[in-house]
């Protein structure tokens, strides 16, 4: 019934769809796009700021561990982010994010400067394979460091709403104590489970950087556990080293929330060109990524081959991409860009 | 008919000429911000209220008035929503917005012709090869005969009478445009190439036909052939409007054609040249430029058809000076002259060219060289 409803109402909202006018209502009243309705804002860090979001009612909940895709204009721009709710997986109706504003992150310091109740956000449902398995481990160990602590924090929480009754410890690396976001409520929700590790000051359960001896200190079974890791680049590698070291890599699932930062030599043709869809690699030649993939046996979709058309726009899925018309630079990923007029700086995955 | 001479523009001149542009379009690009938005969004307010508001008032379509303000506000949306809505946004000049509601693959109008369809005609087709006689179909668009350069033969004739038939359907027309009919009655291109097309032709004709003649007059029940005349008049309304509008772009006189030979390897400043020559104005005010979406600015729109139509304004000054300082034309003109001027060339048309006294077949000349053009 519901269903026949709407594909009329579809039917007569042809062919814009039925969301374009009832967001003209209220943002919040679409149907098919997912929104979120920022319903309170605080900051607890000099840099973090946290969110609490009501999503619109089609939005299926999320499962702790994983991410949202959250969308804002900024000037003019609509830019994506993904970041992890902090929260447990089971209050419904609303969840919260926790953003750490980076110094070159737009949308980080975009939602630290102007978050505030009433902001409507683009969302996404909530993607990403690090999970907890259903049956609950025994034993867990939760490793975070910086603003990767929402997931693992969020499995933190969904455990303790579950009563769970088996062993878990949350070691937290952060650089000083003014830096853990939410300290008051991790103190409240986990003192005995929780350790914290400072790496650039004293005063907290342990100092300086992951090692061997933090691991045993902290939890000794760590052999008989399952642990979920996720943090910057520098305690990943740390860990899954120390991991690889025991030779206990299987227990150790991880997630990385900083992808490695580009690097950008706008002059000479690097790297490789990957057309994922088609599961295709070259060596950047350094000519337009249309001349590229025509030379890797493709053919791609295009008409003008000199940038007015746009019959030829692809999502770059990673890597940086220089606009020959004026040398503008595009180094988001998931950005779409035009194949006639883009040539590749270094590595570069297009999806075609 | 007198024959002017276009002034002759070195190597270097074009490549100034094309440089100078291109700073132009980056000063703009460089500009795009939150007002570009907030612009578009507002006539997509303006549009989709005017909408609601036109379907709304046909449920009292019994009484005269309200039919009439009904229809009135329904042409009106159709009218923004396929010109500076529609048009614009499939042409990607929103693109850098990375808003999905406004992205030009995603986007569709409110008329029969498919989005899909049109943007390769269009945006390709026409915008790559404008007025190159023989490769830019919108040139008559395969059914009127529109410059000397295609051998007048009896067939154009009848001329008017396809101009006005043109006029009255010219959803329908847009929508059979990129099926080539006449490649497929010429044996040039195979029936079954047109798959795609028509699927897609299909498609959205259905849906256009059964929202504006089905469903919507039989929501209004007992009224449902006033709201069906009342959907039927809105769709003429905006087809007479876009005809007129879109008319006035490139066949005004003094527009010029082009041969394949004289475009061979054009460098961006004759690329640019070509564009600005081939195009033509309409003068007015705000409101008319917004109904008309901005393609009353069809040289600006020519030169850079990705950059948001609402700087076309903004910018015709500078292309305007810039065309001075070449010794370029820039042809415009008011509404009603422009139009003038287009249906005179319709009906000239229909007839030889001996009888006017003029050669037929396009004049020799390249663009690099400059040419003799005619002006009516
Ligand atoms: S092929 Fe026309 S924009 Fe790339």
């Amino acid at each position: 019934m519901l269903t026949t409803g709407l594909r009329f109402l579809e039917a007569l909202a042809t062919p814009h769809g039925v969301d374009r006018y009832l967001e003209l209502i209220h943002p919040m009243l679409t149907i098919r796009e997912l929104r979120g309705e920022v319903t309170s804002v605080h900051r607890t860090t000099r840099d973090t700021v946290t969110l609490t979001i009501r999503p619109t009612r089609r939005w299926r909940g999320f499962t702790a561990g994983q991410y949202v895709r959250l969308s804002v204009d900024i000037d003019g721009v609509r830019r994506a982010r993904c970041y992890s709710p902090a929260t447990s997986q089971h209050r419904d109706g609303h969840f919260e994010l926790t953003v750490k504003a980076h110094e070159s992150g737009l949308v980080s310091r975009w939602l630290h400067a102007n978050a505030r109740p009433g902001l409507i956000l683009g969302l996404s449902q909530a993607e990403g394979e690090f999970t907890l398995p259903a049956e609950r481990p025994d034993k867990i160990l939760l490793i975070s460091g910086g603003s990767g602590i929402t997931p693992v924090l969020s499995m933190l929480r969904t455990l303790s709403d579950e009563d769970y009754q088996g062993t878990v410890t949350f070691l937290h690396y952060a650089y000083t104590e003014a830096d853990v976001p939410c300290l008051e409520q991790l103190r409240d929700l986990a003192a005995d489970k929780l350790v914290l590790a400072y790496t650039d000051a004293a005063g907290g359960d342990l100092e300086g950087f992951f090692d061997e001896t933090h691991l045993r200190k902290v939890a000794p079974w760590f052999a008989e556990a399952q642990t979920y890791l996720c943090g910057p680049p520098g305690l990943m590698k740390g860990v899954r080293d120390v991991f690889a070291d025991l030779g206990v890599s299987d227990r150790l699932h991880t997630e990385d929330f900083a992808p490695a930062p580009i690097t950008v030599d706008a002059a000479d043709a690097t790297g490789d060109v990957t057309f994922a869809r088609s599961h295709r690699t070259a060596p950047n030649s350094g000519a337009t990524l249309l001349e590229q993939a025509e030379a890797a046996g493709l053919k791609p979709e295009h008409g003008c081959r000199m940038g007015i058309c746009f019959s030829c726009t692809r999502v770059k899925t990673e890597g940086c991409v220089r606009d020959v018309r004026n040398g503008a630079l595009s180094t988001d990923p998931d950005e779409e860009i035009q194949l006639c007029v883009s040539v590749p700086v270094g590595d570069v995955a297009i999806d075609l | 008919m007198s024959v002017t001479t276009l002034p002759k523009l070195s190597k270097a001149q074009f490549d100034s000429l094309g440089r100078e542009l291109d700073e132009l379009r980056q000063r703009v690009i460089d500009d795009l911000g939150e007002a570009d938005r907030k612009y578009i969004y507002d006539v997509i307010k303006v549009q989709r209220t005017l909408e609601v508001m036109g379907r709304g008032l046909l449920f009292a379509g019994f009484f005269p008035p309200a039919w009439v303000l009904g229809v009135t506000a329904l042409s009106v949306s159709k009218i923004l929503d396929n010109m500076e809505i529609g048009h614009n946004v499939m042409h990607g000049q929103y693109d850098w917005m990375r808003d999905p509601a406004l992205n030009s693959k995603m986007f569709d109008w409110d008329t029969v012709a498919p989005a899909e369809n049109w943007k390769h005609s269009h945006n390709y087709i026409h915008h790559t090869y404008t007025n190159i006689l023989g490769k830019d179909r919108d040139i008559g668009y395969g059914v009127l005969r529109m410059d000397e350069g295609q051998k007048w033969n009896p067939y154009y004739l009848g001329n008017p009478v396809y101009a006005c038939l043109l006029m009255v359907l010219f959803e329908w027309g847009v929508m059979l445009h990129d099926m080539e009919t006449e490649k497929l009655l010429s044996g040039e291109k195979k029936w079954s190439e047109t798959k795609g097309v028509r699927q897609r032709i299909w498609q959205k004709g259905l849906k256009q036909t059964l929202k504006d003649y089905v469903l919507f007059p039989a929501l209004t029940g007992p009224m449902f052939l006033t709201t069906l005349a009342g959907n039927a008049t809105a769709n003429l309304v905006r087809n007479v409007w876009a005809f007129s509008i879109i008319f006035c772009g490139h066949f005004p006189s003094g527009v010029q054609t082009f041969t394949e030979a004289e475009t061979e390897n054009e460098s961006r400043g004759q690329w640019y040249y070509r564009q600005m020559l081939g195009s033509a104005n309409i003068s007015g005010g705000p409101l008319f430029h917004l109904m008309s979406g901005n393609l009353s600015h069809q040289i600006e729109h020519h030169l850079f058809p990705d950059i948001p139509a609402r700087r076309y304004p903004q910018i015709a000054p500078e292309v305007r000076a810039i065309c001075e300082k070449y010794g370029l034309p820039y042809n415009t003109g008011g509404f009603s002259r422009q139009l003038t001027s287009v249906f005179t060339k319709i009906v000239r048309l229909a007839l030889p060219d001996s009888l006017w006294g003029s050669p037929s077949g396009p004049p020799a000349g390249t663009v690099g060289s400059g040419r003799a053009v005619r002006a009516a």
